[in-house]
């Protein structure tokens, strides 16, 4: 059995708060100064794929990742925690693609290395990134391979001919079958990313991660980056902050909840 | 794309009744509609939808479209997209608006990528963009920190999601009137490639979803022990709000993981969000940051959550929920 990890390094939000910095050119992010992490959810997506690969014999974890170079820093992550294979989608021309200029370069990366390895039964995406948070380019990515598709996944039990998932729904989840090959997006799950042993940390560092350019996938650049994008934004900004907090601080706790609640009440917010 | 119009509200139904979001989307959508002199189509798949298409025109929809069938009684994306693509093809909607569900972030990207449409996630707040005409979509990405508004490009249509709350749900006016068309659509069974085995639910307390509620009551690790969420609940009760919860109160297993707020939970909006015993972390804020206004409980006056809250009391909760929970109480018996 064949699977795929997409994962794509975010922005840490765990050590610092950060306003972005915008490119005033073209209102996208820049990234480059900004200490960097694997997705949450991508890792939460790589321990699952990692239980199928524990439980079953012979699969094979292939791992891929569009970004900048220093992105191979993920995928050795990846490779460290049960990834077999990794790439990385790297180039100028990819820059500032929308979520169907991204999906339409991994699909293209995805039917070249099938032609060279085989079809992959399983992809595994994280549900969303923590920067872009649009949920978009799993579903986009099972479009344009023509794969069936699950998202808000939890839970994950391969079969012959297909996989077994629980999806989260607004107030539980369900039990769906999904026929392979299939695209499935993971959200957060009750397994908790492995740690890599030393031996498999350091295996991972001396790894060399092969890059495909646009011209090595033999993609048009005029459907990548900006270019290739079908949204553009005209305007961002940093939002404005809060205007401060109102402590309220009485001799009790009973007395500040009436407090509160007064306040609430007469600002007709209660 | 001149030939491409109409603006399109994709309202997605659950046993038969609309999402509130869709019928929020209805009401923006419709004085968006006017803007551009262009009509208000409601366009519904399920089945056993009469009474869900008359709610639609009396929330604001001109049109009605419905595809009405037993293979879509549970959503699934191979006929839903199928089915929704089809009507894309027949009708030529110039804008389509969709409220950000879970099933939506699983049916619009798949259904934008098949009509090769550009698709702005997510949004909370849209506008008319002077030199286009197009629709402006903004929306927040990084836990909050950035706020961006872009337009579809060159492609028909138009799409966006819109996060649920964001706008008003409108008065139905039940003498309007509109017009209904049925259509026929059904995929071969033979290429539906997923199969419902169980649904179950699971939310705890109220039954009151996080993404319909206007006023969320959220609990964290300052409740100490999972029999204590009986305070939050209590307090939820008497408001008729939902339940949230922080990360650490999920991974305690205090409550299941479709009541978390935060990065690795939902994303809400409501237009009142008490947090209680929750410090406030980064990711938890980047759930919740945008309620319209939040209130924060909690015994120690560091906690981050001060830093993004409207009202504070640093106090022990187990003090200050009960009171407050009486005052609430108090209030609505007199309604």
């Amino acid at each position: 059995m064949n699977i795929l990890v997409c994962v794509k390094q975010v922005p840490n939000t765990k050590v610092t708060k950060i306003d972005p910095q915008l490119d005033p050119k073209t209102n996208t992010l820049i990234r480059s100064d900004i200490p960097a992490i694997a997705n949450p959810f991508d890792e939460f997506a790589m321990e699952l794929a990692a239980r199928v690969k524990d439980a079953h014999e012979g699969v094979q974890i292939t791992v891929l990742s569009m970004g900048p170079a220093q992105a191979d820093a993920v995928l050795k992550q990846c490779l460290s925690v049960g990834g077999d294979h990794a790439y990385l989608l790297s180039d100028p021309a990819f820059r500032g693609s929308d979520t169907l200029a991204t999906s339409f370069i991994l699909s293209s990366a995805v039917r070249y290395l099938e032609e060279k390895e085989g079809r992959f039964d399983l992809i595994f995406c994280g549900k969303q990134a923590i920067d872009g948070e649009t949920a978009q380019v799993g579903p986009e990515l099972a479009e344009y391979l023509g794969y069936a598709q699950a998202t808000y996944v939890t839970e994950v039990t391969a079969q012959d001919g297909g996989v077994e998932v629980n999806r989260e729904t607004a107030d539980g989840y369900e039990r769906i079958w999904v026929q392979y090959p299939a695209v499935l997006t993971i959200t957060k799950t009750a397994y908790e990313p492995r740690l890599p042993s030393i031996k498999s940390k350091l295996a991972s560092i001396r790894a060399v991660i092969p890059t495909f350019t646009a011209k090595e996938l033999g993609l048009d650049p005029e459907k990548c980056g900006l270019k290739g994008s079908r949204t553009k934004v005209i305007r961002s900004c940093n939002p404005e902050k809060k205007a401060g907090c109102m402590k309220i601080k009485e001799e009790t706790g009973a007395e500040s909840a009436h407090k509160l609640f007064d306040l609430l009440h007469s600002e007709h917010i209660i | 794309m001149s030939e491409n119009k109409n603006l399109w509200v994709y309202v997605e139904c659950a046993e038969g009744h609309p999402k509130k979001v869709g019928l929020e989307l209805l009401g923006e959508g419709k004085k968006l509609a006017g803007k551009i002199r262009e009509a208000l189509v409601a366009v519904l798949i399920g089945h056993h939808m009469d009474e869900a298409a008359k709610e639609c025109i009396a929330y604001g929809a001109d049109q009605v479209i419905v595809v009405d069938h037993q293979q879509y009684a549970h959503y699934k994306t191979d006929p839903y997209t199928n089915a929704l693509y089809t009507l894309m093809e027949k009708y030529r909607p110039n804008i389509m608006m969709f409220g950000a569900t879970n099933n939506v972030r699983d049916l619009a990207p798949r259904v934008a990528c098949r009509a090769g449409a550009g698709l702005v996630a997510d949004c909370t707040s849209l506008s008319l963009h002077e030199e286009t005409g197009k629709i402006a979509w903004t929306r927040l990405s990084f836990s909050g920190n950035l706020m961006a508004t872009a337009i579809c490009l060159d492609t028909a249509p138009q799409m966006g999601t819109v996060r649920p709350g964001v706008f008003q749900k409108g008065e139905p006016n039940l003498e309007r009137t509109g017009t209904m068309i049925h259509e026929e659509i059904q995929l071969p069974e033979g290429q539906i490639r997923t199969k419902l085995l169980e649904s179950i639910r699971e939310a705890a307390g109220s039954m009151l979803k996080l993404e319909d509620a206007d006023i969320i009551v959220s609990g964290g690790r300052g409740l100490q022990k999972a029999e204590n969420f009986s305070y939050v609940k209590d307090l939820a009760d008497a408001l008729g709000a939902a339940v949230g919860a922080s990360r650490a109160a999920v991974d305690a297993g205090w409550i299941p993981h479709v009541h978390q707020v935060g990065q690795t939970g939902k994303t809400v909006g409501p237009k009142l969000y008490i947090a209680c015993g929750i410090s406030g972390a980064i990711q938890h804020q980047a759930g919740m940051s945008g309620s319209d206004v939040i209130v924060a409980i909690n015994k120690d006056p560091e906690a981050s959550i001060f830093d993004i809250a409207d009202y504070g009391i640093v106090d022990d909760l187990f003090e200050v929920l009960p009171a407050l929970t009486e005052e609430v109480k108090r209030l609505k018996a007199k309604d």
